[in-house]
């Protein structure tokens, strides 16, 4: 038989390559392409193939700092968002962790992530509802006397960071949990033996072996916040731009892909700002 | 009950009512009846489900979206799956920078992924379609279904596929009738929350769509031209659709737990 006589194929030298690809293709080169359109000049609406750094000076003068001022709000709602997030999970994770009886950890942790698979418009949409000036906080700030009248709470950057904290709350509920669950008890047990307070033990044993948890945790919500732009648009409005929104207008407005190009490539060197800051923690986890 | 305890309980319910109190809202006024899909609740009915159901526009953008997350949720699967089995049984010393290239998407918001591609296909001549939007999916996605196979790929089906060999197997016959049975759980993992993602993107299905388009997009056209009674309702089908995709995952990994 003729088809058994060809040299059969070395599947595994190149079974790696079609992914490599693609990621090639469809990621590294776009990437490439803008990195180099964001560094070109356009004069009306002919795009100059030279070099030069108008767009990143244009990012830093122009408009009166309303890009500075984008990126500025981009970097305090995601620290804000982080901070916040992380203050509502942790205690979160650390009971699912260790109050509840093991059999029920699991079915518990599918149910506080659900919502997390909820499409990701309505998710924040939803909220809205919520906020809208008879929606349920309302509601119940003016029935507690909190409120004098009904407010609107939507269209603001509180809105935008309640939307956050709701979404990453899950996420890094996951990520914490994950971590607490393979602490081993011996240690903190060893800790109690030894005349610590549960206080102590939290602070010097569960805390900082909990770390790697929360770095992951907080990269992947810095990360993913940042370059948001459903969230910030539909709960934040237009009031107050973040870096996104600011591109999405560039895009979608002016069809100015050169400075739009020069703006992702800012926001693209704080998330390696980022995770250089947090690289040290995330290489931990894999020792 | 200790304090401490009552601490916990309480913390966990508030917790889980923030969680959920977007959803319960959405739900309940779904069921809404009135003109008005807003607060205040006043009553039940289905009538924004008849107008769901009625809405082709809205039918129609589904279908498109399921078409593009099972079509690029197998790609990515299948890449994905690959890449992992090629890394895992041939070393190499650039292992480690294709798989610093093959998760780098996750790390690069879905926007600037986006427009990367809108700019490429602009100079390819490909156009904005559901094509497109597949493709950047399985960019988006090819990261998770690496990450998720190449995890549970170890020394174990390495000695299974080299008694394949050893007894005659080619390499695509071991891969087929050993590596891919094994490994099942995972790969549907992989699929399944990739299809998830998929059916639920935004950024890249708004750029790189433009007469036909998926569910979340349409979505969003509706939410700017004002309060459409039916996005109610639309939601909460796109939340149960979802759910049921979770619930899926969650038995499969119970039972590859059971068999691991």
């Amino acid at each position: 038989m003729t088809a058994l006589s060809v040299r059969p194929l070395d599947l595994k030298r190149w079974a790696t390559w079609p992914a490599v690809l693609w990621t090639g293709l469809f990621f590294l080169l776009p990437l490439l392409i803008m990195l180099a359109v964001s560094f070109s000049a356009r004069v009306g609406d002919r795009m100059l193939g030279a070099f030069s750094l108008d767009n990143y000076a244009a990012f830093f003068s122009q408009g009166g700092g309303v890009y500075v001022a984008a990126l500025a709000n981009s970097v305090e709602v995601t620290l804000i968002t982080t901070l916040v997030s992380l203050a509502v999970a942790y205690p979160l994770a650390y009971i699912l962790a260790y109050g509840v009886p093991a059999r029920w950890q699991r079915l518990l942790l599918v149910i506080i992530v659900l919502p997390f698979w909820t499409s990701y418009v309505i998710r924040s949409y939803s909220w809205l509802l919520v906020l809208s000036e008879k929606g349920v906080i309302n509601q119940v700030m003016v029935a507690l006397g909190l409120f004098d009248q009904p407010i609107g709470l939507g269209n603001t950057r509180g809105a935008t960071v309640l939307g956050f904290v709701h979404f990453f709350t899950m996420l890094l509920t996951l990520t914490i949990y994950a971590n607490l669950v393979q602490i081993k008890e011996s240690y903190r047990k060893a800790a109690a033996d030894l005349g610590a307070s549960p206080l102590q033990v939290f602070l010097r044993i569960t805390l900082p072996l909990s770390v790697p948890g929360v770095a992951v945790g907080a990269f992947l919500t810095f990360v993913l916040a940042i370059g948001d732009y459903i969230t910030p648009q539909i709960l934040g409005g237009s009031r107050e731009l973040l870096l996104p929104q600011a591109i999405m207008l560039q895009i979608s407005r002016q069809a100015n892909f050169e400075m739009a190009s020069a703006m992702s490539m800012v926001l693209m060197l704080v998330v390696s700002a980022a995770f250089l800051l947090f690289a040290r923690h995330l290489r931990m986890e894999r020792v | 009950m200790s304090a401490r305890r009552l601490f916990a309980i309480l913390y966990l319910l508030l917790a889980l009512g923030f969680i959920f109190l977007p959803v319960v809202m959405l739900v309940q006024y779904s069921f809404q009846d009135g003109l008005v899909p807003v607060p205040p609740f006043r009553g039940f009915s289905l009538r924004w489900y008849d107008a769901f159901l009625a809405n082709d526009r809205l039918i129609h953008a589904m279908g498109n979206s399921t078409l593009v997350a099972i079509a690029s949720s197998a790609v990515a699967t299948a890449l994905g799956f690959l890449a992992a089995y090629g890394m895992a049984r041939r070393k190499r010393r650039l292992n480690l920078w294709l798989q610093l290239l093959l998760m780098a998407p996750i790390a690069v918001s879905y926007l600037i992924i986006a427009m990367g591609l809108l700019i490429v296909f602009n100079w390819l001549g490909i156009s904005r379609s559901l094509l497109a939007v597949g493709i950047g999916h399985v960019v988006i996605n090819l990261p998770l279904c690496f990450a998720i196979v190449y995890s549970q790929l170890g020394e174990h089906q390495a000695n299974i596929e080299r008694a394949a060999h050893d007894l005659g197997a080619s390499d695509l016959k071991a891969l087929l009738l050993i590596t891919v049975p094994m490994l099942w759980p995972a790969l549907l993992a992989g699929f399944l929350i990739a299809a998830t993602l998929s059916w639920d993107e935004f950024v890249i299905a708004f750029l790189l769509s433009k007469f036909e388009v998926t569910m979340p997009v349409m979505i969003w056209s509706m939410l700017r031209s004002g309060l459409n009674p039916a996005l109610n309702a639309a939601g909460t089908i796109v939340f149960a659709i979802s759910i049921l995709f979770v619930i899926l995952i969650e038995l499969l990994q119970a039972r590859s737990r059971r068999h691991g």
